[in-house]
């Protein structure tokens, strides 16, 4: 009956919860014109469901439209929304309020990236450390020229190195780095990861190549197996054993 | 061209292992025993060569050394060596690869392989090794 | 200096970092047994004078210990170079700190060599 559902649906009201809210803490700083950091809290609504980056546009859209922050696919595939939250590099959009159990959530910019302004880095350093480790199949022969063949390569080679192709150069491993703490030369996880992900392909042929690169005094050896970067890793990606497997050929534990 | 402030964390970014679990705290401690063993080395180079004055030479730096403060700082040197010995031995089997996993298709929860409980298990066994030794350390040289 | 100048300028990392493992796994039995020497007769009995100098008479075991100061040298000051290019870069400052390390290094080893040789012979 019509009264029955109107008593089904207040009760229904009374028992959902009210969105719950919390302190967002963003970090301001803007390099040409403040000399320092500073903090501006807001308070927003969260649900359930509710991202970090959710909350910040929440700001953006209500309260200061000015903060700085880059962000795109929402869904972890672009790497674009990388920042320090509640101290730890993660990515905006794969960070749920729910799992920080914090109700002040503090967001700044990543460390050891020069910071553009408020919660937006610069990738200058990352991606061309990046590109000097030959980020692409070396290999002599060629599969486009008349009378070559495509590279045959079975699931099992593919096994070898696709988690490392997974990296979508987000830059918080190295964030998450103590080598790049204080190293500014150091080549950095992201880069020596990748290095790994064509060495472990077989359609490479630069292995020596790279490993010439990476047999640096701030290349390979800088890094101590400290493992920070794949706690933080949001794509599985392990850069950390990918620089032990890396460095095994260095050591003669792999030919 | 003017210098592009890199934001790094610096020394208090190297040196801080919250929030990384007990690899990034065996990182710490490693580096820490590292700088103490080699004051120790040093200043145990020089110690000795007390030796070369004779008896009394040596007894006038048995009377520094062999102190309540001597032996407690002799246990700590005993705790840095087992630690860095016990991790050392993990860390370069890691750096070479062994125990850090195989490369596989990363699934979510995207868990991290090389971060697994063998290289957890022999950093808290370093750290217990350690532990051991200077309590050894400690009863053989108080108990006497 | 010249050949030290240039062992480090040829010298690629990964060399280095094999020595630092190597002298690391050398030096583990030796200090091992270095110290099971001190609980052989009782601690404080075994750093008297006489004993220690019994010990350094000992051929053996005076070779052991110049073994022991090479290897824990070369690794110690490897390891502090490590860390003092780590928190520093810069091509006169990490020159200056291979120097330094190299230089310490030797220092520290000519020092206890010295010790080791002038009482194994019964110069004290």
């Amino acid at each position: 009956m019509a009264s029955d559902n109107i008593q089904v649906s207040q009760e229904l009201s009374r028992v959902r919860t009210q969105p719950k809210s919390l302190t967002l803490r963003i970090s301001r700083f803007n390099p040409k014109t403040d000399s320092g950091k500073r903090f501006v809290e807001h308070k927003v609504p969260y649900e359930k469901w509710t991202t970090v980056l959710d909350a910040i546009l929440h700001v953006k859209n209500n309260y200061d439209h000015s903060v700085a922050i880059r962000y795109s696919c929402r869904q972890a595939s672009c790497g674009s929304c990388g920042m320090k939250i509640n101290g730890r590099p993660r990515l905006a959009c794969f960070t749920k309020i729910s799992e920080l159990n914090s109700n002040v959530v503090t967001v700044e910019p990543m460390d050891n990236f020069p910071i553009t302004r408020d919660l937006v880095v610069g990738f200058e350093r990352m991606f061309s450390t990046h590109k000097k480790l030959k980020p692409y199949i070396i290999n002599p022969e060629s599969e486009i020229t008349p009378g070559t063949k495509e590279f045959l390569q079975s699931p099992k080679d593919v096994e070898n190195y696709i988690q490392f192709a997974n990296c979508i150069k987000c830059g918080l491993c190295n964030s998450a780095c103590p080598t790049m703490a204080t190293d500014s030369s150091f080549i950095g996880p992201q880069a020596l990861a990748q290095a790994y992900r064509y060495v472990a392909d077989n359609r490479d042929k630069g292995k020596d190549e790279r490993l010439k690169i990476i047999d640096d005094s701030h290349g390979i050896f800088r890094c101590h197996f400290a493992g920070s970067c794949s706690q933080v890793c949001p794509k599985g990606v392990d850069p950390a054993m990918g620089i032990q497997l890396l460095r095994g050929y260095l050591l003669g534990f792999r030919s | 061209m003017s210098k592009v402030d890199e934001n790094k964390k610096g020394i208090k970014g190297m040196a801080d292992p919250r929030r990384y679990g007990i690899e990034r705290v065996a990182y710490l401690l490693m580096r820490l025993s590292g700088l103490g063993l080699l004051a120790y080395f040093v200043a145990h180079i020089y110690e000795t060569s007390s030796i070369l004055q004779g008896k009394v030479g040596w007894d006038e730096f048995l009377e520094i050394t062999q102190t309540t403060e001597g032996h407690i700082i002799l246990a700590i040197v005993i705790g840095m060596s087992v630690f860095h010995t016990v991790n050392g031995i993990r860390v370069m089997l890691g750096e070479g690869g062994v125990g850090v996993g195989r490369p596989a298709r990363p699934d979510y929860p995207y868990t991290a392989q090389s971060q697994n409980s063998r290289h957890k298990i022999a950093i808290y066994s370093a750290i217990v090794l350690a532990a051991l030794a200077m309590m050894y350390g400690l009863a053989v040289m108080f108990g006497e | 200096m010249a050949l030290q100048s240039c062992l480090v300028n040829k010298m690629r990392e990964s060399v280095i970092m094999k020595i630092h493992y190597g002298t690391a796994l050398a030096s583990i039995a030796l200090v091992a047994v270095h110290i099971l020497f001190r609980l052989t007769q009782g601690f404080a009995e075994s750093l008297q004078y006489e004993n220690v100098l019994a010990n350094y008479q000992f051929l053996p075991y005076a070779g052991m210990l110049e073994i022991i100061l090479i290897l824990l040298s070369i690794h110690g000051f490897n390891g502090l170079r490590v860390i003092l290019i780590e928190l520093k870069q810069g091509k006169s400052y990490e020159k200056s700190v291979t120097y330094g390390c190299i230089a310490a290094m030797t220092i520290v080893i000519l020092y206890g060599s010295r010790t080791i040789f002038m009482t194994s012979m019964g110069m004290n």
